[in-house]
């Protein structure tokens, strides 16, 4: 079973949930915050965007500090697969399962728009449907998205193949100006060492269907829909 | 404020805002002095704000009527039936004193309010939108109001999981000492949930809930709204409130659980002077009254009066009526969000408001009275002694266009006309996953899902229009336009246009020329949703937007919804593809008056604004929703603002994309500036691959309509013959000048 978990302030844990049902036939549960366990038979848990607790201390830094985010802990570190979108990846990024951190953009305003990431690799469990160096047209939202990280800590990552997206012009070409809010080394998203946690800003649930923002948000949702049903 | 509270007397009562003919009123229905907690109620349920005194004789004229209709004026908002048991409500409010005093929190605590209003229906908000009016961007006041504005609506909306899908954002010198923010929302409810604002039912628990009490915004509704500004207008800073979008967030989710079970009767968003107009309300509707405690109402801050609790307009707080006995549940909904829900009171058989603090009655008195009858009056109206000189204009006397395409570009520079995208970018379009048609268009698109997450066939189409020039230069011919726009914006998608909400914004009533200005406006209002069937749901009237005795122009903001269905069948506005025919629809009259051309070009305001036919408004809508049924339409695109040119020039371009060019032919006989550039309403640019069927569908339907182009290349080419190009330049230029219209304006502060 898909978990989706529900913070005060969440805001696309529902649409989450409506996309994994509605184009890939997955059913997920929502699980909230104060819960001390995941759902015995979960296999996957997603991270939904939102303001947890209203992020106004640091994005992500109140809700690395409730009961489920233990729970997810525990299951990440099991190597169970764990998704984080936007203000998933905040969180991912304070508990400490991702490294570095995400800062307020550049500019200093919120952006909401559909641009374009290249997948780095192709791999389970997150980006086996879409090609090595595949451009998907992705929305973003968010107020702080720059994706920040010393520079030995950005090596570590190129270096482990271990930035999975990156902003970059329909083409393909990784450049300043497709960059949408100063991430550095245009990181939309990475994953863990293991490959099996990955956070991304841009929001794949709000890609599944084709008057509503296209369908390429499914290259990663179905991957790991994928990657559960091989298990 | 705190400490002794003053004794009442005539002074004490005009300071609350009531006139010296209102307080011998309060005497005479109390029988003795009221008390100074009393006196502050009376001054904020009789404010202009809250009573409606000065427009409640115009507003009765309004077609409110349908069968559509499920709720019309006089509840939190409007309610219309979509079909299979679902509704949409919607209503426009305004916040535009608070905005101008500090732009952040007022243009942010407006969307909350609004927000508020829509849930205390029942119904999920799932759509914002939001006009904007400032003075020009050349000022840094105003590009300092513009940034803290947008900020605000942002800072707001996007937390609480709404979103922005839509508004209207200009600038103009009227509103140079006023600023206007105007806050839509929309929501999706079953119709046998819609819930009513009444406390029903004698010994049922009245539970508040929701953030603390503090002392923010006492004041706000019956000072800060129902009053001009003037220079001491920073002064009144303390009174704008300050909002909290999570706590809004939980409260939504907290009340829309709380609303799937049987146990409450009631529920009442605290808006303006909070819990004073709430149980107020409520008890009037329920034709009871209410006893409350105020020792039990949650507080921020220590040592709070009576006074200070009753008028505080502290944010994100609603009061509700439950069920006795089923307190518990309500309790324990909220404490799972981590919510306030404490009983403060009861519903009683007496028809008093009668409220306790520290043990003794700190306010007694009958409610009806305070609410129901408040005055109603019917202020003088005489027509501005100017009015005649501003409809002069000679167009024989005002030179032509020398350069067409300079003036296309020049009116593309322009912040009215240019791209809003550096505002909405700055707002989540897209949460909920609905957004079929976002900001940037003529009308957002959103598709419609239940409750429960199921999609449906449903979408709404929404838009907000209003041109103030032609207010000022004409007040009734402006509002029928601004409803005419509104409703064509809507027609453009395809969808039919259902209903109606307002905003009425305008000067100081107790000038004549205003309350004419205003009396014209909603005749306009009235004869235009008359005959466009869609009558008004909702709605809200803002007086006194004037600075140091100078009003805006007037502003009567029209919001119109429509149905579509099913929705997966809808036209763009922007050219979706080359080699597509180019139909225009509608006929170009030889006219100026009020254009944006004669503004910009001419430093001319002036002249009658074009005359909408409403009958053919409605035949050109009609064939908008016939044309996307049948497939026949592929884009449509209104003609407003800047004429021909500017729309064809906004169909060619795409967001983020290079655009697509056009090459049209225009052959009618009148000045080549008029053609392009001038106004004429109910006319819409087309594209279809079937112009025949087009054609044929708008001759059944009456519609006056030509091919004039084809879509294609990547320049804008308009012509007046083979070889004979008014306008020939690469859309790429122009759409890098509309596209920079506000930021460069911005980066040079």
């Amino acid at each position: 079973m898909f978990a989706v978990v529900q913070f005060p302030g969440s805001n696309d844990d529902r649409d989450m949930r409506f996309a994994l049902k509605s184009a890939l036939a997955v059913e997920a549960a929502l699980v909230w915050h104060k819960d001390p366990e995941l759902p015995p038979d979960t296999e996957a848990v997603l991270l939904p965007g939102g303001f947890s607790y209203g992020d106004y201390l640091r994005c992500g830094a109140m809700a690395h500090y409730s009961p489920i985010v233990a729970a997810v802990k525990r299951f990440a570190e099991r190597g169970g697969p764990v998704l984080g979108t936007c203000n998933g990846f905040q969180i991912l990024c304070e508990s400490g399962l991702l490294p570095g951190v995400l800062i307020r953009n550049h500019h200093l305003r919120f952006v909401c728009e559909l641009l374009h990431v290249r997948v780095e690799a192709s791999r389970a469990p997150f980006t086996s449907r879409a090609r090595t160096g595949e451009v998907l047209r992705i929305p973003i939202k968010h107020g702080e998205g720059a994706y920040t990280a010393d520079a030995e800590t950005l090596d570590a990552l190129e270096r482990n193949g271990q930035i999975a997206l990156r902003y970059c012009e329909p083409d393909g070409a990784v450049t300043d100006r497709a960059n949408p809010n100063g991430s550095l080394r245009n990181i939309a998203g990475i994953t863990n060492e293991a490959g099996n946690v990955l956070g991304l800003m841009p929001h794949p649930e709000h890609a599944v269907e084709p008057s509503i923002g296209g369908v390429d948000g499914l290259a990663i949702l179905g991957s790991l829909v994928d990657a559960v049903a091989r298990k | 404020m705190s400490g002794e509270e003053p004794v009442v007397n005539l002074e004490v009562a005009l300071a609350n805002g009531l006139t010296e003919e209102e307080y011998e009123r309060v005497l005479e229905l109390l029988g003795r002095v009221p008390t100074f907690p009393e006196v502050g109620i009376f001054g904020v349920m009789w404010s202009e704000h809250c009573s409606y005194k000065s427009s409640r004789v115009y507003l009765k004229e309004l077609p409110t009527d349908g069968e559509q209709v499920l709720e019309g004026p006089g509840e939190n908002a409007g309610a219309v039936a979509l079909g299979d048991g679902l509704a949409a409500v919607f209503k426009i409010e305004s916040h535009n004193h608070p905005s101008f005093i500090e732009p952040v929190q007022g243009a942010a605590t407006g969307v909350g309010g609004i927000l508020r209003d829509i849930f205390t229906m029942g119904a999920r908000p799932v759509a914002s939108m939001d006009s904007i009016r400032l003075g020009p961007l050349d000022d840094p006041v105003h590009q300092r109001l513009l940034r803290g504005v947008v900020e605000g609506i942002g800072g707001y909306g996007n937390p609480v999981g709404v979103p922005t899908v839509g508004g209207e954002t200009q600038f103009h010198e009227c509103y140079r000492g006023n600023i206007l923010v105007n806050a839509f929302n929309l929501g999706v409810v079953e119709s046998d949930r819609i819930f009513r604002a009444s406390a029903a039912g004698v010994g049922n628990p009245v539970i508040y809930v929701g953030s603390k009490t503090g002392r923010d915004g006492i004041h706000g509704a019956s000072l800060l709204a129902s009053s001009e500004f003037d220079d001491e207008s920073d002064a009144k800073r303390p009174t704008v409130q300050v909002g909290d979008p999570f706590t809004e967030k939980c409260l939504i989710e907290a009340c829309l659980e709380l609303m799937r079970t049987d146990a409450i009767v009631g529920i009442q968003d605290m808006g303006a002077a909070g819990l004073t107009c709430s149980s107020f309300e409520m008890a009037d509707r329920g034709d009871t009254g209410i006893e409350m405690d105020l020792d039990r109402v949650p507080q921020r801050a220590r040592g709070m009066t009576p006074y200070e609790m009753l008028l505080s307009e502290s944010q994100e707080r609603m009061l509700i009526v439950a069920r006795a006995g089923r307190e518990q549940e309500v309790e324990a909904i909220f404490a799972r969000w981590d919510l306030d829900a404490v009983v403060v009171g009861r519903v009683t058989g007496d028809g008093r408001m009668r409220i306790r603090w520290h043990g003794k009655t700190v306010v007694d008195i009958p409610v009806a009275p305070v609410s129901g009858s408040s005055p109603v009056l019917e202020r003088p109206v005489a027509e501005p002694a100017d009015l005649r000189e501003r409809q002069k204009l000679d167009l024989a006397s005002v030179a032509p266009e020398e350069d067409l395409g300079a003036a296309l570009e020049a009116l593309l520079d322009s912040p009215n006309l240019g791209s809003k995208r550096w505002v909405y970018r700055q707002y989540d379009q897209l949460v909920q996953g609905n957004t079929v048609l976002g900001p940037g268009g003529d009308a957002a698109l959103v598709r419609v899902k239940r409750e429960d997450g199921t999609p449906t066939s449903k979408a709404l189409a929404m838009a907000v229009d209003c041109n103030p020039r032609w207010c000022w230069l004409d007040p009734y011919l402006g509002t029928v336009a601004a409803v005419a726009e509104a409703t064509r914006n809507v027609a453009c998608t395809g969808a039919r246009p259902m209903a109606l909400t307002n905003c009425l914004n305008f000067g100081n009533p107790e000038k004549p020329e205003i309350m004419w200005e205003f009396a014209q406006a909603t005749r306009g209002l009235s004869d235009a949703s008359r005959a466009l069937a869609t009558p008004v749901v909702s709605g809200n009237v803002s007086f006194y937007n004037e600075t140091s005795g100078r009003a805006i122009y007037p502003t009567p903001v029209i919001a119109a919804v429509g149905l579509l269905e099913p929705w997966e069948r809808f036209a763009v506005s922007h050219f979706p593809e080359s080699g597509l025919a180019v139909v225009l629809l509608g006929e170009t009259r030889e006219e100026l008056g009020g254009s944006h051309w004669l503004a910009e070009r001419r430093g001319l305001e002036a002249g009658l604004p074009p005359a909408v036919d409403l009958d053919r408004e409605r035949r050109l809508q009609g064939l908008l929703a016939v044309g996307v049924e049948r497939g026949l339409l592929r884009s449509a695109h209104d003609v407003s603002d800047g004429g021909i040119a500017v729309a064809l020039a906004e169909c060619s371009f795409a967001e983020g994309e290079p655009g697509l060019g056009v090459r049209v032919e225009l052959d009618e006989t009148m000045r080549p500036d008029a053609l392009l550039f001038g106004e004429t309403p109910s006319r819409v640019v087309a594209t279809t691959s079937d112009p025949d069927g087009l054609l044929a569908a708008a001759a059944e339907a009456g519609v006056p309509a030509r091919t004039v182009g084809e879509t294609g290349g990547d320049r804008l080419i308009i012509a007046s013959g083979p070889g004979r190009s008014w306008i020939d330049v690469e859309v790429s230029r122009l759409q890098a000048i509309w596209e920079r219209a506000i930021p460069r304006r911005l980066e040079t502060s």
